[in-house]
């Protein structure tokens, strides 16, 4: 390491246990990834689940994903991608000693968090309309337009309108399969553990910001802001597993 | 006593600061954050739980010794033989030798001044304390009677017990023990001292590091297995309920990818803690260390591969049922290993007989016979004969028993004296292991006996020809009991009236030994640097000095 790094005030001394600090960098950062690998688990444990099923009963599962709002969940995926944006930019800022930049950006990243998170209740709200919710309405019969509510009438109309512009499958229309109640199932419990991780991310985030105007960060230490940008980033690629395998295997 | 010399009072004087008197407030125990103190914490938290899984036991043991059953009913047994499963297998098998002799032996070993992250560790006891206290809520409320497997849609659609806060409480307890395995990965990675490249590390540290492997990676399938019965319990539609096209069976796969691993969790530590025990009382380097420790991490991965021969029975196809079967023999291979590197170990050794190593010689002994008997079971025609009977019960008891209990007293009694500075009395020690001996063979051999018979288990009433080998079983059991219980007397009796044991009184030469006894809370006055292999019974100490002085 070039001499410039070490400036003369060092706020946060190194932990008791570690000699110096990249020993106590490297053991912070090998120690998300090895979180981050019992994350992998966890979710992998759903996603062998839903695939089994999904191979097991393949025409319901379809149905059930042409049920989903294809395009807010892209919507989504972009927002996502953007928060994490922010999230990198918020540890070059770190890693620039700058604990305003810190603030700035993970500020941003809660923001656009919450901008998906909005429009990951409206998905769930307009699911509920739909009846499609098991355990509280889920029913075979979708119910009549009239009973939707205005909001989610007009997302049905626009879902039509963008099939015929899409020259894509026809919409389901009439009784669901009963097995579409398991796809249901699976999507809000992976949605729901995947909105759970975001949630608690934000938690973090809002915990580093009052870290930050405290004036505890600085080019030597920042660990705890690199190391939750590696979180933040996992929860990203979830999701970016989570949408196509939800939301786009839709066709035969 | 003889070989363990007395040592004079100046070499350890009394005022000295040690882990054990940096403060003597409750709070200075509670929100510790030195590795010793919580693996003290973690010895008293499991000690208890031992004890109430053992009142279970008691209470299983009782009902069978009349083959109509002595419990008032059949669901008062149900609930003893789970809760018996549940507490035995996440309160004290699993955090047994980790969380006490790993936090207190890693850091020491390794030249550290603590674990990579000591409030982590601090949290991940009070995550464990407050799943204990969730448990203990359960026992109250009236228990749970799943079994400890959980097999759905019974646990999920049927069980009119307390399954939803029983699987909250292992779901805590879980996180528990994954913040202990990425503490000790983290550790054994990156804070060895200077010179002690991976292989001078001990061969308790190779071990611990696979099992916290297993930790970090079995553990969350578990985790999302008991989310999704939760889910199904509470919401009554689930994902694994065959109503709605769901697969019970796929409950069973995922549970035992779990709940396979988690019986090397279990036996891995004492692995480590037997290959500590068998070089320094043999006075040899151990035969093989490279195979040792890379055994440790074959067991580990071909263990994450072995969970189908818990399903046999279960209806999976004959071809997968085919595959798990040859990679359950596969799994004997590393674990023979490790018996002969031992045995080759101890040939030609000058073999010291003291309690540490009883327990080591019991412990080779019932293991073998408990890993040769789980070869049976992997045998597919075999284990359809065997499935659910006794002798399955018998032959994870001698694995867990015999071999994970063992080893877990084994490791206390040897490190007893670093950890409290006291020698207890080696004369009841070895009546205790003798007495464990004899009663444990008592209680699982006729378990073997009667299981090859046909006696199925979790019955709670059979048929009047099995009351001979119940009735052994229970008296075996009455003496093992004993057997456990003399330790927490002379253990405890010692810290106020036993021998000072000065530094290293069974004149090691791992780095934990270099230290006093009790270590002082910085653990070494500067870090060590190591200089040569591990076990150099035949060279100088680690720290390059001569071993200490201590004649025979």
């Amino acid at each position: 390491m070039s001499e410039h790094l070490v400036t003369e005030t060092s706020p946060h001394p190194v932990e008791h246990q570690f000699e110096d600090r990249y020993q106590q960098k490297e053991a912070s950062t090998l120690g998300m990834w090895t979180f981050l690998a019992t994350e992998v688990l966890f979710f992998g444990a759903l996603f062998v689940s839903y695939t089994l099923y999904r191979h097991q009963y393949p025409d319901a599962f379809r149905q059930g994903s042409l049920e989903l709002k294809w395009y807010l969940g892209g919507i989504n995926t972009a927002v996502l991608l953007l928060s994490s944006f922010c999230m990198a930019m918020a540890v070059h800022a770190a890693s620039v000693g700058s604990n305003s930049g810190i603030i700035r950006y993970l500020i941003l990243t809660i923001a656009v968090a919450a901008i998906f998170l909005g429009i990951k209740a409206t998905e769930y709200y307009i699911e509920y309309r739909e009846q499609l919710v098991p355990a509280l309405n889920f029913s075979l019969a979708p119910p009549p337009e009239q009973q939707l509510g205005a909001l989610t009438a007009s997302f049905g109309r626009f879902d039509r309108w963008l099939a015929t512009r899409l020259h894509a499958e026809p919409l389901p229309d009439g009784p669901r399969s009963p097995n579409e109640k398991l796809f249901m199932l699976f999507y809000f419990v992976m949605t729901a553990i995947h909105a759970t991780h975001m949630i608690i991310g934000i938690a973090i985030m809002l915990v580093l910001i009052w870290m930050a105007r405290r004036g505890k960060f600085s080019r030597e230490y920042h660990n705890p802001v690199e190391c939750f940008g590696l979180y933040w980033h996992f929860v990203d690629i979830v999701w970016v597993f989570l949408f196509p395998a939800l939301y786009l295997l839709r066709n035969p | 006593m003889s070989s363990i010399p007395y040592i004079p009072a100046e070499f350890d004087p009394p005022a000295r600061a040690t882990y054990l008197n940096a403060g003597h407030t409750i709070r200075s125990w509670l929100l510790t954050k030195d590795h010793k103190r919580i693996g003290i914490l973690y010895m008293v938290t499991i000690t208890l739980m031992f004890m109430v899984a053992a009142v279970a036991a008691a209470m299983i043991r009782i009902n069978l010794l009349s083959p109509a059953g002595l419990l008032r009913e059949p669901t008062i047994y149900n609930r003893a033989f789970t809760l018996h499963g549940i507490v035995m297998v996440w309160w004290f098998l699993v955090p047994s030798i980790p969380t006490t002799l790993g936090n207190f032996l890693i850091p020491m070993m390794i030249g550290a001044r603590d674990l990579a992250f000591p409030r982590l560790n601090l949290a991940s006891w009070y995550l464990f304390t407050i799943s204990a206290v969730m448990i203990l809520a359960v026992l109250i409320f009236g228990g749970v009677d799943t079994g400890w497997t959980f097999y759905t849609p019974y646990s999920s659609l049927f069980a009119n017990t307390h399954v939803t806060l029983t699987v909250a409480a292992i779901f805590v307890n879980g996180f528990s023990s994954i913040f202990t395995g990425l503490n000790f990965i983290v550790t054994i990675h990156k804070m060895r001292a200077p010179g002690l490249t991976w292989f001078r590390l001990p061969l308790f540290c190779w071990a611990m590091y696979a099992t916290s492997v297993i930790f970090v990676l079995a553990t969350p399938v578990l985790a999302i297995t008991l989310v999704l019965l939760a889910v199904e319990r509470i919401l009554r539609i689930g994902i694994f309920d065959p109503a709605l096209g769901g697969d019970p069976i796929l409950f069973q796969h995922l549970f035992w990818f779990y709940s396979h691993p988690v019986v090397y969790i279990q036996i891995l530590p004492t692995f480590g803690v037997a290959s500590e025990i068998i070089t320094n009382m043999a006075r040899k380097r151990p035969f093989g260390y490279k195979a040792i420790a890379f055994s440790s991490l074959a067991i580990m991965l071909i263990g994450f591969l072995v969970w189908g021969h818990h399903m046999f029975d279960a209806g999976i196809s004959p071809y997968s049922g085919l595959v798990f079967s040859i990679l359950s023999f596969a799994v004997a291979i590393p674990t023979a290993v490790k018996i002969f590197s031992w045995t080759f170990t101890l040939y030609k050794g000058s073999v010291a007989l003291e309690t540490p190593m009883l327990y080591m010689v019991g412990f080779m002994g019932l293991f073998t016979i408990g890993g040769l008997t789980g070869v049976m079971l992997a045998t597919l025609g075999l284990d359809v004969h065997m499935h659910d009977t006794y002798f399955v019960v018998a032959h994870f008891h001698y694995v867990m028993v015999g071999g994970a209990v063992m080893g877990y007293l084994g490791g206390v009694h040897y490190w007893w004296p670093k950890i409290t500075g006291k020698m207890y009395s080696e004369f009841w020690g070895k009546i205790a292991a003798g007495i464990g001996f004899i009663g444990f063979n008592l209680t699982f051999f006729p378990q073997y006996i009667m299981g090859y018979l046909g006696m199925p288990r979790r019955y709670f009433a059979y048929p009047p020809e099995f009351q001979v080998y119940h009735v052994l079983s229970t008296a075996g059991a009455s003496i093992l009991a004993i057997g456990y219980f003399m330790p927490l007397v002379y253990l405890l009796y010692s810290l106020k009236y036993g021998r000072d044991a000065g530094p290293n009184p069974w004149r090691s030469m791992s780095l934990e030994w270099q230290t006093p006894s009790p270590p002082p809370t910085e653990n070494f006055e500067k870090t060590p640097v190591i200089s040569q292999p591990p076990y150099a019974y035949d060279l100088q100490s680690p720290m390059g000095a001569p071993a200490p002085v201590v004649s025979t």
